[in-house]
C-alpha cells in the first residue's frame, strides 16, 4: 500500500477523480475553494465550471475507454 | 396548514381516501387503546390493494404508505413513536409494498444486463441513463417555465428534497468493504462533510424560503398528486427492504447520473426568470457534487455490489430503470399540465410576486 495521501483516479470516459489531502490552485497561486473533499477535475476540455467536472462530457460522448461490448447475459436468481 | 380534527395528532396534511383516513384516526389513538381496529384496518388495505386500479397513482394507498414510511423517518406525522414496529401497520405496509413492487415489476422494462464486472456495470448504467428518453423537465425549466411553473416544480420536489439522501442511507449497513466505503463517500457529502449548513436538504429548504415557501417537511403533501408520493415511497421502499439494496444501488446511480445536466438547466432557468443566488445554490451546488457521485456511484457502488453479488445485478438495473421510469412519469404529469395551461399541483399556488 502507497504511503501518499492523495489519489488521482481516472474514471471510463469521465474526469479523474481526487481524493485525500490536497489543494487545487490557479496559475497565479491562489487556491481554488473546493467544497468537498472528493472532486471530479474534467478531462474531456468542455466543462462549464473547470477545473471541475459538470458531467457535459456525457453530452459529447467522451470517450476514453473501449465501448461496452454488448453481451446479454441471464441475471442469475437471487 | 396543521389540522385538529385527529385529536392529538400534529398533521400538516389530509387523507385522501378511507384508508388513509382510517390511518389517521389510528395514530391519534395509542397502540394499546384499540388493537383489534388496527388489524380489520390492515385487512381493509389488503382489500383496498387488491381492487386498486393502479396502485401507482393510487392516491388513498400512496398517501397511506408515504405515513407510514413517514413513521420510521420521523418529521412527516407526530404520534405515539411505538406505531413504527406496530406488527399489524407493517402488515399493511407489507401489502401495499408487495403490489407497488410487483406493479414497477410489470411495467418496468430492464435492459440487456452486462457482465458483472465493475467497468461493464458502471458503463451500462450510464448507457441506460443516456438512452433514457424521458421528457425533458430540466430544459422546459431553462427555456420556458412561467415563475408559479418553477415554484411549483420546487414544491413537488420538496417531498423528497427536504429529505435528500435519507431513503439511501438505509442500505449503508446491508453493503460491504467497497460498495458500503462509496455510498458512505456519497453520502457523506450529501450531508455536507460535516457541515450542518451543507447538509443537501438544509440548501434546499434554504431555496425553498428564498422563494417564500414554507420549508416544513410535508407542507406541502396536500398540494402534490400520487405520482409524486409514489415517487419517494418507491425510493423508500428500495431502501428499507435489504431483499431490495440492489434496487436502492442501481437507483441512487441512475439519480446521480441524470442530476449534474439538469441541475445546471434548472440554475439557468431560475436565474432567467429573475432570481438570485439564494434560490439557485441548491442547483449549482448539485451540478458538481453529481458529477463527483455520478462516477462514485456507477463505478465504485454499483460496479463493485454487483462484482461482489453477483446476484444483485438484475435488480441494480431494475433500481437504475425505476429510477428513469418514474421521473418520466412525473416529467410527463408536470409537462403535460403546463402545457394544457393548468397548474401541476392539486390546486394552484396564489401567484408568485
Ligand atoms: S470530464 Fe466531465 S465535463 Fe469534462
Amino acid at each position: 500500500m502507497s504511503k501518499k495521501t492523495t489519489t488521482i483516479t481516472p474514471y471510463a470516459n469521465g474526469p479523474l477523480v481526487v481524493r485525500g489531502d490536497f489543494d487545487i490552485v490557479d496559475s497565479d497561486g491562489h487556491v481554488v475553494p473546493t467544497p468537498r473533499s472528493t472532486v471530479a477535475l474534467c478531462r474531456c476540455g468542455i466543462s462549464t465550471i473547470k477545473p471541475f467536472c459538470d458531467g457535459t462530457h456525457k453530452a459529447i460522448k467522451f470517450q476514453t475507454d473501449p465501448p461496452l461490448e454488448p453481451v446479454g447475459v441471464e441475471a442469475p436468481r437471487q | 396548514m396543521q389540522r385538529s380534527r385527529f385529536g392529538q395528532l400534529v398533521s400538516t396534511f389530509a387523507s385522501r381516501g378511507p384508508r388513509s383516513d382510517e390511518l389517521f384516526d389510528i395514530l391519534a389513538s395509542s397502540p394499546s387503546e384499540d388493537p383489534d381496529g388496527v388489524t380489520r384496518f390492515a385487512r381493509a388495505v389488503e382489500m383496498a390493494v387488491a381492487t386498486s386500479e393502479d396502485i401507482v397513482v393510487d392516491d388513498d394507498l400512496q398517501l397511506a404508505l408515504f405515513m407510514l414510511y413517514g413513521l420510521a423517518y420521523g418529521g412527516v406525522i407526530e404520534t405515539d413513536e411505538d406505531w413504527e414496529w406496530n406488527p399489524a401497520l407493517i402488515a399493511a405496509r407489507r401489502s401495499i409494498e408487495a403490489a407497488f413492487e410487483h406493479a414497477l415489476r410489470t411495467r418496468i422494462v430492464l435492459p440487456t444486463l452486462p457482465q458483472p464486472t465493475g467497468a461493464d456495470v458502471a458503463a451500462a448504467l450510464f448507457l441506460l441513463a443516456a438512452e433514457d428518453t424521458g421528457p425533458s423537465l430540466s430544459r422546459f425549466i431553462a427555456r420556458k417555465a412561467t415563475r408559479e411553473q418553477a415554484i411549483e416544480l420546487v414544491i413537488q420536489r420538496s417531498i423528497y428534497t427536504l429529505k435528500e439522501a435519507d431513503t439511501h442511507s438505509w442500505a449503508i449497513p446491508r453493503l460491504a468493504g467497497r460498495s458500503k466505503a462509496a455510498l458512505v463517500e456519497i453520502q457523506a457529502d450529501e450531508y455536507g462533510g460535516g457541515r450542518p449548513e451543507r447538509v443537501h436538504a438544509e440548501i434546499f429548504a434554504n431555496t425553498m424560503r428564498a422563494l417564500d415557501l414554507n420549508s416544513t417537511y410535508g407542507a406541502y403533501v396536500d398540494l402534490v398528486p400520487a405520482i409524486t408520493l409514489a415517487s419517494m415511497n418507491m425510493m423508500s421502499m428500495f431502501g428499507m427492504n435489504r431483499r431490495l439494496r440492489g434496487a436502492i444501488v442501481g437507483h441512487l446511480a441512475a439519480f446521480e447520473m441524470t442530476s449534474s445536466i439538469p441541475n445546471r438547466f434548472y440554475g439557468n432557468g431560475f436565474r432567467r426568470l429573475g432570481f438570485g443566488n439564494d434560490v439557485t445554490l441548491y442547483f449549482d451546488e448539485h451540478v458538481e457534487a453529481d458529477a463527483v457521485h455520478e462516477q462514485i456511484a456507477a463505478r465504485d457502488l454499483a460496479g463493485s455490489l454487483a462484482e461482489d453479488h453477483p446476484g444483485l445485478l438484475g435488480d441494480i438495473f431494475f433500481g437504475a430503470a425505476a429510477c428513469l421510469a418514474m421521473d418520466g412519469w412525473l416529467g410527463s404529469h408536470l409537462l403535460g399540465a403546463w402545457e394544457s395551461g393548468v397548474s401541476s399541483l392539486l390546486q394552484p399556488i396564489a401567484p408568485a410576486k
